[in-house]
Parts: structure tokens; C-alpha cells; sequence
């Protein structure tokens, strides 16, 4: 195929003033980033000093204080309940998102695979449901939740989760089963495959990318989200972002040191995920920019 | 093996793909499904390999009614047009794929691939992945994934489309040959003519859902039926010319007032004796049947050259009499000038007459 136009940049062959350049902007994306794990680091008058102090003596009493209390009371330091947040977060937002994305699959194949009268309605009426404001629909949930019995179980936030994810999956994903040419599918069914096989073993090997990115998407957005943890939790299933908000306040005001430190831990979970997923997310968010 | 197809036809919605067809295709016989692009040629393609239901008529592979069966219990080997090759897996991988369902052994599926692998001469290419190879040898291993089971039949869809010139040619003949080595009846879909009329034994050519031929590839360019065959088939395209009979008389010659005023006066099929005095009819030559000369003579017509388009050992002139371009080849040496008034006399013998109805006047 002939190139028109410019010349494509070649990596490694740029100018020093575009590194410098991309240098700054991601030195301003990370800095907030630098500073909260510097923070977690520092003794509580080292992080509220003015000016803000970048060297300093490192201490990990931080993230000690995460996982165990002074007491008063007891001889010996307490556990906090921050083991269990952070599973319930993990085990939350995984569930979640994974139930999301095996009907989202499901569904989206169905959408991009079999037209239907009224389709294009039905993908419309899925995403109606994402663009209402949490706030909105809050109350109405509460409510139903409360009458449920749902309300404080895994199985309360699991199940609101995974609804509030599907729409994204089945969006994305149908758009990764389109981008697919439908004659492997045929040449499949000719060569032996049933349906199932032609799903399986033909269909999905080849939008695994784009599945990976879903399923990050799909846990940045979740693991993140406040609102509804705050409301439909219950002790045993309080997850991070609610345990840190309930930190705050009290006899020692904001213990931002503290909060640092939480934040730090919060974060590495999804950079795991990330760096592992990270050839299949640079795949899944270009999947379809490529002519085949 | 035969295929059979009895009135077969598809809708979509309102619209009719493919209205009531009768086809058979022999054992070992290869025919073409000729037409223009949205004429129905894949869907009936489609509809033989079991990947569209049809809704009316029958289809029978080797004398049983199919109709009902699932692409894979219909036992048919397809080639698709954008080669279908399986991403994940090497070219090994994809010749073998077929023969899992088979349920051959480890041993016989390594053989039947290096069987076909040497046909092909796929041998250095066995481990790649398609996404590695080049457009012809995507097209091999497509066609080697389909020839290596022992199906009722093969079809292909627009096999070639995909090459490049020098390629097509070669991959033409290969082709070719492994479909005579194969002896099974092939339905070969494509919209471009030179390849069905090298590698077709007979040609069905379609439109609008519809087949308005089928013959050999000699038939169809000789005495095509009607002037939507006729006018498809061959380049540069028949010169079409309407006309109005005024008088037939001995030894089959007729007399036609040509419309824009010129009379032509040239022998055609007896069968043109039938028709009514002053019938419309449409006279169809081919443009290496016309000569062009510099005197006015009875069996021609006076035109000016236009424009001449050298085509190498050819050239191709368009004339103009007033009311059609009249295209001519004639031999490169010939010295012609734009701008030239001259006769264009058709040969005597080798002119279609079409009637109203569009349809070939031939007894």
C-alpha cells in the first residue's frame, strides 16, 4: 500500500525538544502520583510542612498504622480491618467486571453476529442505563436494596456492579466481533465447527486483546467507584475508597500520611493488572485503527 | 458427485437474491457462475455450502436433497474470497484443521499435509503464520485447506480477485490444474471473464438473480441468447447497434435500416427470416469482426474515428456513424487518423440479431 503524505516518525529518531516536551506533560500527569507516595513515607509533621519538603528522613509507620492501631486499652497493637477492605475490593471489582464481561461477550457476539429486528434499539436501550448519574438512581436503588436484603452483601454490590458494567462490555466488545472478517467463521463451519467452536475456538482467540482491555477498563472505572460502596456496603463488605473516607475526621482530623499510604497499596493491584495486560491493552485500544 | 439445484431461490427481506435457478454441475465438471457484482452468484454459492438457507427449491449434493443440512454434515470444501485463513494458527495448522473433524490419526493428517503442501509447494512456508505470507501464498493455502479433505465438491468464491495481474495469471493455471487432478464438480464463482473462460468447462452467467446462460465457454462467447449476455461477455464489449428490418431475401441476407438513416446490408441467420418486416431489432458485432475500409460498400457503415486507443499488438478504434460508438481492433500497423471519415464493413456471417424481447434470432 503507497503511502501519501508525511512520512511516519520513526521511534527513536525524535528530536531531544519532543522528548523534552512529552518529558514535562507526563512529569505533570505523575507528579500528583510522586507526591502521594512520597507522602506515605513521611512522618505526619513532614507531610502537612510549609514549604512542602521533597527530602526527608523515610519512615514506614504509614503503612504499619494501615494495618494495626494503638490501643489503649490492649497491651499489644490491634489489627485494622484493612486486610479485609482491600480483598473485598479486589474480590468486588474482579467479580464484578469478569461476570460483566463473560455476558457482555456473550451478548455482544449475539449483537454483532445474528441482526435482529429492533437491535440497534436494544444496544441503545443498554446504554440509556449509563447515562443516568449515579445520583440519580441511587435512592430508587437504596430502596430496592433495603427490601432485597441485598443491601451489606457481597452479593448486593456484586450483582450492581456487574450490571453497571455490562453496558460498556457489550459496546466494546460487539465492536471487536465486527472488526472480525465473519469468512473465518464460515470457512470454520465448513471445515467441521459447530457453533460452539466456531465461538470458542475461532471468534474469541482472536479478540483476546480487546477482551483484556475491557476487563481493565472495566476495573479502573469499578475499583474506583465510591457512591453506591459508600451506600450498599455493610462492615463486613466495606471496600477501600469507603474505609479511607471513613479515616477522616475524628479526634486527629485528616491523617494524610495515612491516606497516602492506603492510596499507594490502592494502587498497585491495578498496576499489576495493567503491566501484565499491557501488550494486550496497547493491541485492545488500537483494535480496528489498523486497516486489515 | 453432482450438484443440482431445482428452482432454488433466496429472499432477503423483500428483496429476491436469487429467483428460482435450475443448475446441475457434473461429476468432475467445473462451472463458472459468471455475472455482475450483486447478481446473486455468492448467495447461490453460499446457499450450496449450507452458510445461507435457502427459501425455496431444492439443492442436492450427489442425488440427496440437502436443504437441511449444516454447513459441516453437507461434506462441501470452500475457498473464500479473503482466503479465511485461521490467524492463530500456522499454515500446517490450517491445512490440518479440516481433517480434525474427520477424526484422522496424528499420522494421517502429517501425511495429508505434506501431500498437499508438495502440490502447492507450501513446503517452505509450513510453520508461518497467515498474517507472514504473501497474497499468493494465502491464496495456496486457502485453496490447499479446501482440496485436502475428499469432498462431495469444491466451490470457490472470487478466488483471484485478490492478486495482482502477474499473479492471477499464474495462480489461473495452477488452479487449474489442481481442479483437473481433483475430478470433482467445482462451482467457481467470479465477476471477471477471462477467468471463467479459461478455467470453466461451462459457464452460467447471472443477473439479477437470475441465470441468463449456461454453456461452454466457446457457446457462450459465440451464440450468446440475449443481449445482456452478449454484451457482458468479451473485450472491448460487443457493438450494439439498433436497427429496424426492412427486407430479408436469398441466401439469408437481410436488409436493416439502421437507426440515424444508414441502410445495411449483410447476411445473417436464417432464423432472421421469420421476424416481420419492419421489426426493431438489435444487430450485435464483435469488434475484432468489423473492418475498417475506405470505400462506401453495402455491407457497412459510414463513420468518423474518434479516437484510437493502442492496445500493443492491437488497436482499438471508436467510430462513430451519427447515433453509436462503433468500437473496431484492428492490426496495429493499420494507418488510421482521428478525425478519418470511413466505412466500417461487418464480416460476413458473424452478426447477432437480437429481437425486441432481447433475445438471440437463431435457428
Amino acid at each position: 500500500m503507497a503511502r501519501i503524505g508525511s512520512r511516519p516518525r520513526e521511534i527513536g529518531k525524535a528530536g531531544w525538544g519532543w522528548t523534552a516536551f512529552t518529558s514535562v506533560v507526563s512529569l505533570i500527569y505523575f507528579f500528583p502520583v510522586l507526591w502521594i507516595i512520597l507522602t506515605a513515607f513521611k512522618t505526619r509533621s513532614d507531610a502537612l510542612a510549609v514549604p512542602p519538603k521533597f527530602f526527608f528522613t523515610p519512615t514506614l509507620q504509614n503503612f504499619t498504622n494501615v494495618f494495626f492501631r494503638e490501643s489503649i486499652t490492649a497491651q499489644a497493637a490491634q489489627a485494622t480491618e484493612f486486610p479485609l477492605y482491600f480483598f473485598n475490593s479486589i474480590f468486588i471489582a474482579g467479580t464484578s467486571v469478569f461476570l460483566a464481561l463473560i455476558l457482555g461477550t456473550l451478548a455482544a457476539y449475539g449483537f454483532s453476529r445474528y441482526p435482529l429486528r429492533g437491535n440497534d434499539t436494544y444496544l441503545f436501550v443498554i446504554l440509556t442505563t449509563r447515562m443516568l448519574p449515579p445520583i440519580v438512581v441511587i435512592i430508587p436503588i437504596f430502596l430496592m436494596f433495603r427490601l432485597t436484603g441485598l443491601a451489606g452483601s457481597y452479593w448486593g454490590i456484586i450483582l450492581l456492579y456487574t450490571a453497571f458494567n455490562i453496558p460498556f462490555s457489550v459496546w466494546l466488545v460487539k465492536s471487536f466481533f465486527d472488526e472480525l472478517n465473519p469468512e473465518i467463521e464460515d470457512a470454520a463451519r465448513m471445515d467441521g465447527a459447530g457453533e460452539k467452536r466456531v465461538f470458542f475456538a475461532m471468534c474469541l482467540p482472536q479478540i483476546l486483546a480487546g477482551l483484556a482491555a475491557t476487563f481493565v477498563f472495566g476495573m479502573i472505572l469499578t475499583w474506583n467507584e465510591f457512591i453506591f460502596a459508600l451506600l450498599l456496603t455493610g462492615v463486613e463488605t466495606r471496600t477501600v475508597p469507603v474505609a479511607m473516607a471513613r479515616t477522616m475526621g475524628g479526634e486527629i482530623g485528616v491523617d494524610y500520611g495515612l491516606l497516602a499510604a492506603i492510596v499507594t497499596l490502592f494502587l498497585i493491584p491495578i498496576f499489576v493488572v495493567t503491566y501484565i495486560l499491557q501488550n494486550q491493552l496497547l493491541r485492545g485500544v488500537t483494535f480496528g485503527t489498523v486497516k486489515k | 458427485m453432482t450438484i443440482e439445484l431445482q428452482q432454488l431461490t433466496k429472499q432477503f427481506g423483500q428483496l429476491t437474491a436469487v429467483d428460482a435457478i435450475d443448475l446441475e454441475v457434473g461429476d468432475g465438471e467445473v462451472l463458472c457462475l459468471l455475472g455482475p457484482s450483486g447478481c446473486g452468484k455468492t448467495t447461490t454459492l453460499r446457499m450450496i455450502a449450507g452458510l445461507e438457507w435457502a427459501t425455496g427449491g431444492e439443492i442436492k449434493l450427489a442425488g440427496r436433497v440437502v436443504n437441511h443440512l449444516a454447513a459441516r454434515e453437507r461434506n462441501v470444501a470452500m475457498s473464500f474470497q479473503f482466503y479465511a485463513l485461521y490467524p492463530s494458527l500456522s499454515v500446517a495448522e490450517n491445512l490440518a484443521y479440516p481433517l480434525y473433524a474427520e477424526g484422522l490419526s496424528g499420522a494421517q493428517i502429517k501425511h495429508k499435509v505434506a501431500q498437499v503442501a508438495r502440490v502447492l509447494q507450501l513446503d517452505s512456508i509450513l510453520n508461518r503464520l497467515p498474517g507472514q505470507l504473501a497474497e499468493g501464498e494465502k491464496q495456496r493455502v486457502a485453496v490447499g485447506r479446501s482440496i485436502i479433505r475428499e469432498p462431495n465438491c469444491f466451490l470457490f468464491d472470487e478466488p483471484l480477485s485478490r492478486l495482482d495481474v502477474t499473479l492471477r495469471e499464474e495462480m489461473r493455471g495452477e488452479i487449474k490444474e489442481v481442479l483437473q487432478g481433483l475430478k470433482r464438480a467445482t462451482v467457481i464463482v467470479t465477476h471477471d471473464q477471462l477467468e471463467a473462460l479459461t478455467m470453466a468447462d461451462r459457464i452460467a452467467v447471472m443477473r439479477a438473480g437470475v441465470i441468463e446462460q449456461v454453456a461452454s465457454p466457446h457457446d457462450i462467447f459465440q451464440m450468446p441468447e440475449n443481449l445482456f449476455v452478449a454484451g457482458f461477455i468479451g473485450t472491448p464489449g460487443m457493438n450494439l447497434v439498433s436497427a429496424t428490418l426492412t427486407d430479408f431475401g436469398q441466401n439469408n441476407v437481410g436488409t436493416f435500416a439502421v437507426e440515424g438513416g444508414q441502410t445495411l446490408t449483410i447476411a445473417v441467420d436464417p432464423a432472421v427470416g421469420r421476424l416481420e418486416r419492419g421489426a426493431r431489432v438489435t444487430l450485435g458485432i464483435r469488434p475484432r469482426n468489423l473492418e475498417i475500409v475506405h470505400e462506401s460498400v453495402a455491407d457497412g457503415l459510414s463513420s468518423v474515428i474518434d479516437m484510437i486507443e493502442p492496445m500493443g499488438a492491437e488497436t482499438l478504434a471508436h467510430l462513430n456513424d451519427g447515433m453509436h460508438d462503433i468500437r473496431v481492433v484492428t492490426d496495429w500497423r493499420a494507418p488510421l487518423e482521428e478525425g478519418d471519415h470511413v466505412h466500417v464493413r461487418f464480416l460476413p456471417g458473424v452478426t447477432h440479431v437480437f429481437d425486441a424481447h432481447e433475445q438471440a434470432v437463431r435457428s
